[in-house]
């Protein structure tokens, strides 16, 4: 291989920035609206708003892990884009503080008078309480933070010195971050979302948590890819082939997404525990019905059929369609986790969640942004990256 | 064999990146029938050769479809109609409890359909000869060569048009290969009598030994312990007593202890005179009456002896025990009835002891009392 790989910086679309800005101020007043008109209900937005985030900053580590682990080629040459998401990483603190500073109205575990006179709940204090809660998020926050560091740091000196052992060292740093990040992304999952509703307890929670993290994360990467690699933004540019991998990856996670979902459906419907079913129950009940039915619809049945066929896989249209329909989709997942600890019957979505919404999309637009005008899009030190811009099926 | 028949002109190349150039000048070139061949699958061949994409996904999405719905429909049918039963207080049509199942035929039937299909469309199974086969071409692109094989049928077929091609991309060497004797003369094999023959033997062998196995081998000594015990065998010869029975009839005149013969057999109108309830009317017999009849009357009868039958239509719908007719007999004929059956309802002298069997009469003439109150009752 003799050729050198020609790569010029180029700058982000100028508009980017500007959506973003826009996006990100607009969400910000809707917010701050919100959090003065109905704080609790809010600040359940916020725990929905936070944990999206965490999907898409820690599933793009987990991808970028992956790659190196796997020594995939074919994600070489976008690796950049997981890297960029992945800094979401790094205001994850600042995304906790608004829930964080309500958690007595988001966490019926904070209330002690309460936990003092419930078995369940005094039982499980030793782990539910405060500081410890504090701690633990904390220490997530710090781990998550400092594998992002190393490893982009890593991927970035290569840019300059293509030391191939930067390499094998982010191999090292990957395989220490696999089995913690499988551990903290369950007690993240369990801390944040499943003690919403503290009575209830589900062992394969933290699986259901990674599905959509891993499906989520990998949507956001598909469409920023497909969408920079029209404008011509990868050095030769990716091919269907590329597209086809991005396809089955996303199908591949629907699918596990709906086995794990219905796993733990069908196991709690079937012993039929009170101390289980009750978190279905509330789900089946008044408008949550119809939320629970059109997260099947939305979650799998349309983007199963959708990425079904081979072609479908690699039409670069339906793929940035279909990841922003799955991004929706994850987003709705954590939203009906969440929401009807706050309101158990009639309720319906309305300008607050919208706020947090266009919130979250200025936020992952405002830090891909700032990284991808700082840095490389493409990581042009990587060994690995003329074999992936030539990969092909 | 006459004249040999040319299949194709093949060439080998060395490297992968060569047989892909290859691939792609054969297919500019304009040829149709041509084929490559190599050790593993090449990234990038498909397009080098402009596949089309296989058919074979349809088959596995329309047998995948029509198994799931049709499992579906055979569960719905199952539970609901034909055999509906109380599982764990589940509705009958539980659809979660289905979908594992269908999930499970679903992919079962598409994989063997798809299986099928290739065996049939793309191997025209049971043709199973190809003139490639056993040629020193095929041994050399299962090892380290990458080969392609142009087809003489090849409407732009010209034998030295083909060489020179293939000379000018490089190939390090050029063989033709011909029809053999098999191939042309070929006949599916599949139902020669000998081939039938041996399907049938091994059929049998193979069920016997299972049989043998699973029936014979897993028991024998020692294995054979649990079949050898000191006991009587239901119609078998003892030597226990002597005279080779395994049981002794009792001595004439007497009667086991419980096992008094039932005076009234066939004559409903003496037991109705002549028996009387040994029990008192107190809240201990009545009690047992209530648990006896609850446990095998009230399927039919209900649980306030009015008739309300729990078994869906599956057995006929006795009359109500509140009926005018059954308040005037007496405590002996409904023991009777009891005892002996009427109808379609069977004989429960064998379920229940004489002492239950009395104390469900007194249990149902309290239920009986309880439609039909008297003026004392009420005070």
């Amino acid at each position: 291989m003799s050729d050198v790989i020609e790569y010029t910086k180029k700058k982000l679309p100028a508009n980017w920035n500007k959506t973003g800005i826009v996006l990100f101020a607009l969400g910000l007043i809707l917010v701050i609206l919100s959090f003065m008109t109905d704080v609790s209900r809010s600040s359940f937005n916020a725990v929905v708003f936070l944990t999206f985030l965490t999907s898409i900053g820690l599933g793009s580590l987990f991808w970028i892990a992956t790659e190196y682990l796997s020594g995939a080629v074919w994600s070489t040459p976008f690796r950049r884009v997981a890297e960029f998401l992945a800094s979401l990483l790094i205001i994850l603190p600042l995304a906790a503080l608004p829930s964080y500073f309500n958690l007595h109205d988001v966490f019926h575990w904070t209330h002690l008078e309460v936990v003092k006179g419930d078995a369940y709940l005094s039982a499980k204090q030793p782990y539910l309480n405060v500081p410890f809660f504090t701690i633990r998020t904390i220490a997530f926050f710090l781990i998550w933070i400092i594998f992002y560091f190393y490893i982009t740091r890593n991927s970035l000196k290569q840019d300059t010195t293509k030391d191939q052992n930067l390499t094998k060292k982010n191999l090292r740093w990957s395989a220490i971050f696999i089995p913690i990040f499988a551990l903290t992304i369950t007690f993240f999952s369990i801390d944040w979302l499943m003690s919403l509703e503290p009575h209830w307890f589900s062992t394969i929670f933290g699986v259901y948590y990674f599905a959509g993290t891993a499906l989520a994360s990998m949507a956001a990467i598909t469409y920023l890819v497909v969408k920079l690699n029209e404008k011509g933004y990868f050095v030769e540019g990716l091919v269907s082939d590329h597209y086809y991998s991005f396809g089955a990856l996303l199908f591949g996670f629907l699918n596990f997404w709906a086995y794990i979902a219905f796993s733990q459906f069908l196991l709690i419907w079937y012993a039929n525990l009170p101390e289980e079913t009750l978190w279905f129950l509330q789900k089946w009940e008044g408008n949550w019905l119809y939320f629970s039915i059109l997260l099947i619809i939305i979650h799998f049945v349309v983007p199963y059929f959708a990425l079904l066929s081979q072609p479908a896989k690699m039409d670069p249209k339906r793929l940035k369609f279909m990841s922003l329909w799955i991004l929706f989709a994850h987003y709705f997942d954590l939203y009906w986790i969440s929401m009807p600890t706050y309101s158990e019957f009639a309720f319906m979505p309305g300008w607050i969640e919208l706020g947090f919404i266009i919130l979250t999309i200025g936020v992952i637009i405002l830090v891909f942004n700032w990284k991808a005008n700082k840095e490389n899009l493409v990581p042009i030190g990587d060994p690995k990256l003329k074999r992936g811009i030539k990969f092909r099926l | 064999m006459s004249e040999k028949i040319l299949y194709s002109y093949t060439a080998l190349f060395d490297t992968p990146n060569q047989i892909i150039k290859a691939a792609k000048k054969v297919k500019e070139e304009g040829y149709t029938k041509y084929d490559v061949n190599t050790p593993y699958p090449i990234h990038g061949m498909d397009a080098a050769m402009e596949l089309k994409p296989s058919l074979l996904p349809y088959v596995a999405l329309v047998v995948g479809l029509t198994a799931a719905i049709s499992m579906i429909i055979f569960l719905w049918w199952q539970n609901t109609i034909d055999y509906p039963l109380n599982i764990g207080g589940k509705p009958f049509f539980a659809l979660p409890a289905y979908i594992p199942v269908t999930f499970e035929v679903t992919v079962l039937s598409a994989s063997i359909a798809t299986v099928v299909a290739m065996l049939f469309f793309v191997f025209k199974f049971p043709n199973n000869v190809h003139p490639l086969h056993d040629t020193d071409y095929m041994k050399r692109v299962s090892v380290d060569k990458y080969g392609i094989s142009i087809q003489a049928e090849d409407p732009l077929f010209e034998a030295e048009k083909v060489k020179s091609l293939f000379n000018s991309l490089g190939a390090s060497s050029i063989t033709p290969i011909y029809y053999s004797d098999e191939l042309v003369n070929f006949k599916p094999k599949i139902l020669e009598p000998k081939f039938i023959s041996f399907l049938i033997i091994l059929f049998i062998v193979v069920s016997g030994a299972t049989y043998i196995t699973l029936n014979k081998l897993l028991f024998l000594p020692p294995y054979s312990w649990m079949m050898v015990q000191d006991k009587v065998i239901a119609q078998k010869t003892s030597d226990f007593f002597g005279g080779g029975s395994g049981m002794l009839t009792p001595v004439k005149g007497t009667v086991a202890r419980g096992f008094l013969p039932y005076k009234f057999d066939k004559k409903p109108e003496l037991a109705a005179k002549e028996l009387v309830n040994p029990l008192m009317p107190v809240k201990k017999n009545i009690e047992l009456g209530k648990t006896k009849f609850n446990i095998y009357c009230s399927p039919c009868h209900g649980y306030h002896a009015e008739g309300k039958s729990r078994l869906r239509g599956q057995f006929p719908i006795p009359p109500s025990l509140h009926s005018d007719k059954v308040r005037n007999w007496s405590d002996g004929r409904i023991y009777h009835v009891i005892t002996e059956g009427q109808n379609v309802m069977p004989s429960y002298a064998h379920q229940l002891s004489r002492q239950e069997r009395w104390a469900i009469v007194l249990y149902i003439r309290a239920l009986q009392r309880s439609l039909n109150a008297k003026e004392s009752d009420l005070q």
